[in-house]
């Protein structure tokens, strides 16, 4: 399979594996655009044991909520006067909190706008979907932004087992899939509170546990059971974290041994012995390094990238760099880069809504300034921080291409382009946005526009703009 | 403004129409004269409903041991000496005591699997080998060659289960598209070499224009008041970003206004039905079911929206209501026992409901296997007595008029031996 000429390639290099072209970008790619990609690649990860989970202002703002939300709380029960200050206090708590993660929103918005290393952003953006967190209350909602920035970001290119071990361990991954709650039914803080009467009896919560195998490991398919499924939930109990609200190390790693199910455990036929949250990092070493989890996830970044139905070829060539590595994933992604099949000239993947969208404020060079311009995201489908299920974002095209998704990309590109485009010629940006991709039909569309704004829009909402 | 009148109109003409905001058939309108033809609602509450809240057994003597706290009883709505419904679903428990609703207490698709995702696709594809269409697309396609059935789904992301080759539309409230009819006809152009997209925007174009003949009718007087308040609130609470979820989630001070939007937004669903060139098959996604944790608040939100919305359709509906069927089904269901969270994990049956003014009337659908430990699937949850696609396949026999033989073999492939239900319409 031969690689397609020069400027095809630049094309597909920006907007393929980047989020699509910034004017200039296709031509800073021209020269080598293998290169442009694998220069991308890199930095190591940090030392774990360093690290923080969540930064020292969210950490307080989430601690002057809790706290104005239990004074309030506290008062209104005692019917005290100040009872209603006390709420218009944790109201104003809670609207900072929240502005917080409107600018954890737009920051990760902007940032993908404008950033140079267009490849590593999606790279990044797989695994975030890959371990979705979404938002429940507004404390986690605070939680996910230093959830992508802290815990998965700076290891996208190192070992899978240290990105695996990071994500599942993080405040946001615990909170979210229950984790948190999960109490071994025979640790010593079930026995006491058994004694107690009228306790309510704490005990398992599986929701962590399947999603890892299922979802975030070897796959549905990985040949596990639900024997298996419980078991590594009794395994996990006692992982947990500082209170949100503690005084001291607030969010940060801490193992719950009062809660946590003595014994061996038996997962997918192997035995672990270990005491403590050793036997979960084992369980989790172990999932990192079966053959299952380099199947399926090297299937899946080969969907995300080339198609809904990508090449065996494609997925065998990853899948063996991940098993001669174990799961080294700056290896990983060089062998996609180099892999022949990722260049074929069809664009076979349909933007989601949130591509669509960075796509076109590329195009325009821009970048959103305010969190409202994001609105229509959510009319579109795809509100950030927020995908249905752990499962994260759909990536197929029947999910996307919908008469109702469709309509909605009209909407905002007829509010985006003439505002966008301003006084530039269009013509330009087409190519400067699509190089070789742009076709003659649109390219002719756009020069016969009536005006700027409808010349940039028909180039936003074009097929070869649609697709990547 | 009257609709256009029925023939295929051409691609501009539809265009031109949809630009300006007339009202506007669906090319391909349905054969059947309004008023006669049946229609057929699905909704799938996703990530696993626990059918032991939506209808507990309030007679089984072992329903309140194994769920202790999260138990309803007193405060169920009574169907029977049996089985009630939870307290959120006062709509739907009127529309029992009328025959209008009855329950299945523990139906599952054949396959026993506690992912949701797969769970999920089984439901939607028919257990079918053809996993990326819907059993819903399918029954279009079989219906294809004597009517010209409708499939709509309510959201901007699409459902499996309607997904496949006959095109169907999709909506959901949101700013209208008020351009000249140019944009669209340049950007139809520009589509008509890519089948997926020329589809799917023409779709969108001919949905938007009766969306808002739809909302019109909304918004003039009628006998439930306050339409137009209502759909103001589904506009509101929708287009500025909040999806029927945020919208149920929003704090519970507010679930009186989460009513009142989810009951417009089932009302706006039935002004697409009610065209006489409307939709006849409908999908409508409600997700936010996996109560792992503190499953009593997050349910009763959940219910709540979801007991508006079927007030929203019957309302709606009016007249038609009496031959509408409306299916509320879920992928699996929960656990028995309580977990260890005030909540409960991955089961296996749940409860389906089925609506509508044209029930036979009876008692509960399919066998109740009871709670008792011995009887527990894998001695943790309700054990399956009815294959959940009996029920579609009785629904689409008697009601849509599917043929036996397509019903076996292609919308439910190799199903025979899960026959339709009986007697159910």
């Amino acid at each position: 399979m031969a690689l397609p000429d020069r400027d095809l390639q630049a094309a597909l290099a920006v907007t393929r594996f980047g989020l699509g072209a910034r004017p200039g970008e296709i031509a800073a790619a021209h020269a080598d655009p293998q290169g442009f990609l694998a220069d991308q690649i890199g930095g190591s990860p940090p030392d774990r044991s360093s690290s923080i989970a969540l930064p020292e202002g969210r950490i307080e703002a989430i601690r002057a909520f809790g706290a104005a939300r239990r004074e309030s709380l506290e008062a209104s029960r005692a019917r005290a006067g100040d009872a209603e200050a006390l709420r218009l206090i944790t109201n104003e708590r809670r609207r900072e909190l929240r502005d917080g993660v409107m600018n954890d929103v737009l920051a990760r918005t902007a940032n993908a706008a404008i950033t140079p290393k267009a490849f590593a952003e999606r790279w990044a953006l797989f695994w975030a979907n890959h371990f979705t967190v979404a938002q429940g209350n507004i404390i986690s909602g605070a939680t996910i932004g230093p959830y992508e920035n802290l815990a998965l970001r700076p290891y996208v290119f190192g070992s899978f087992r240290d990105l695996l071990i990071s994500a599942e361990t993080h405040p946001a991954m615990l909170i979210y899939l229950n984790q948190d709650r999960s109490v071994g039914p025979n640790s010593p803080f079930a026995q006491r509170r058994a004694q107690t009467p009228n306790g309510r009896e704490p005990g398992l919560n599986e929701n962590l546990a399947r999603e890892i195998l299922e979802l975030h490991t070897v796959g549905v398919n990985g040949g596990y059971s639900q024997a298996d499924v419980t078991e590594f939930a009794r395994a996990l109990t006692g992982v947990s974290f500082e209170r949100l609200t503690a005084a001291e190390s607030a969010g940060q790693p801490r193992f719950r041994r009062a809660a946590h199910e003595p014994g061996e455990r038996e997962i997918m036929g192997v035995r672990y012995a270990q005491r403590g949250d050793d036997q979960a990092v084992a369980i989790l070493s172990d999932l990192a390094s079966k053959p299952q989890t380099a199947r399926f996830i090297s299937w899946k970044i080969a969907r995300h990238f080339v198609a809904d139905d990508p090449p065996e070829a494609l997925v065998r060539r990853l899948e063996r760099t991940w098993r001669d590595t174990d799961g080294a994933l700056d290896q990983v992604a060089r062998t996609l880069i180099a892999a022949p099949e990722s260049w074929e000239p069809a664009a076979r993947k349909f933007k989601t809504p949130y591509e669509f969208m960075i796509s076109s404020w590329r195009a325009a060079g821009a970048a959103p300034q305010d969190v409202k311009q994001l609105g229509l995201l959510t009319a579109m489908g795809q509100r950030p921080f927020a995908a249905p299920s752990p499962e994260g974002w759909p990536e197929e095209e029947g999910a996307w291409a919908t008469p109702d998704g469709m309509i909605k990309r009209l909407v905002w590109t007829e509010a985006f382009a003439p505002r966008a485009v301003g006084d530039r010629d269009p013509n330009r940006l087409a190519e400067e946005a699509l190089g070789a991709r742009l076709s003659g039909p649109t390219a002719t569309a756009i020069r016969r526009a009536e005006s700027r704004g409808e010349a940039f829009a028909l180039l936003l909402m074009s097929p070869e703009f649609q697709r990547r | 403004m009257r609709p256009a009148p029925i023939g295929a109109p051409s691609r501009r003409t539809v265009l031109a129409a949809a630009g300006l905001g007339l009202g506007l058939q669906f090319v391909g309108a349905n054969a059947f004269a309004a008023g006669t033809r049946n229609r057929f609602v699905l909704i799938i509450c996703r990530g696993a409903a626990d059918g032991l809240s939506v209808a507990p057994p309030v007679g089984d003597a072992n329903y309140v041991p194994l769920r202790g706290d999260l138990a309803i009883t007193e405060e169920a709505l009574r169907l029977d000496g049996d089985f009630g419904l939870h307290p959120q679903l006062s709509a739907i428990h009127q529309m029992a005591q009328a025959d209008q609703a009855r329950i299945a207490p523990a139906v599952a698709m054949p396959d026993r699997i506690r992912s949701h995702f797969e769970a999920q696709d089984r439901l939607e594809n028919g257990a079918g080998h053809e996993a990326a269409v819907g059993w819903m697309n399918r029954t279009l396609a079989s219906l294809g060659a004597r009517s010209k059935a409708e499939g709509l789904s309510v959201g901007p992301v699409a459902p499996l289960v309607l997904r496949g080759p006959v095109p169907t539309a999709s909506w959901s409230p949101g700013r209208v598209v008020e351009t000249e009819a140019r944009l669209p006809t340049l950007i139809q152009d520009l589509y008509k070499d890519d089948p997926v997209l020329s589809v799917a925007f023409g779709k969108g174009l001919q949905t938007e224009a009766t969306a808002q003949a739809a909302m019109s009718r909304l918004a003039s007087p009628a006998p439930e008041a306050q339409t137009a308040a209502d759909a103001a609130a589904v506009e509101s609470a929708m287009a500025q970003g909040l999806s029927p979820r945020e919208a149920a989630r929003r704090t519970r001070a507010m679930s009186g206004s989460d009513r009142k939007a989810a009951h417009a937004l089932g009302q706006t669903v039935a002004g697409f039905m009610r065209q006489d060139t409307g939709a006849d098959m409908v999908a409508i996604s409600l997700d936010g079911f996996d109560t792992h944790a503190n499953q009593a608040g997050q349910l009763a939100t959940r219910l709540s929206y979801l007991d508006a919305l079927a007030d929203g359709l019957r309302t709606g509906l009016g007249a038609a209501w009496g031959q509408t069927v409306v299916l509320v089904v879920t992928e699996f269901g929960r656990t028995a026992r309580t977990n260890g969270t005030a909540g409960t994990d991955h089961g296996t049956a749940s409860t389906a409901l089925m609506l509508g003014g044209g029930l036979k009337p009876g008692g509960i659908i399919g066998d109740w296997p009871s709670l008792q430990e011995s009887k527990l699937y894998e001695n943790r949850d309700l054990a399956p007595t009815l294959d959940m696609r009996s029920l579609f396949k009785g629904v689409l026999a008697d009601h849509m008029g599917v043929d036996r033989r397509a019903l076996d073999t292609t919308v439910f492939p190799d199903s025979a031996s899960a026959p339709p239900l009986q007697n159910l319409v």
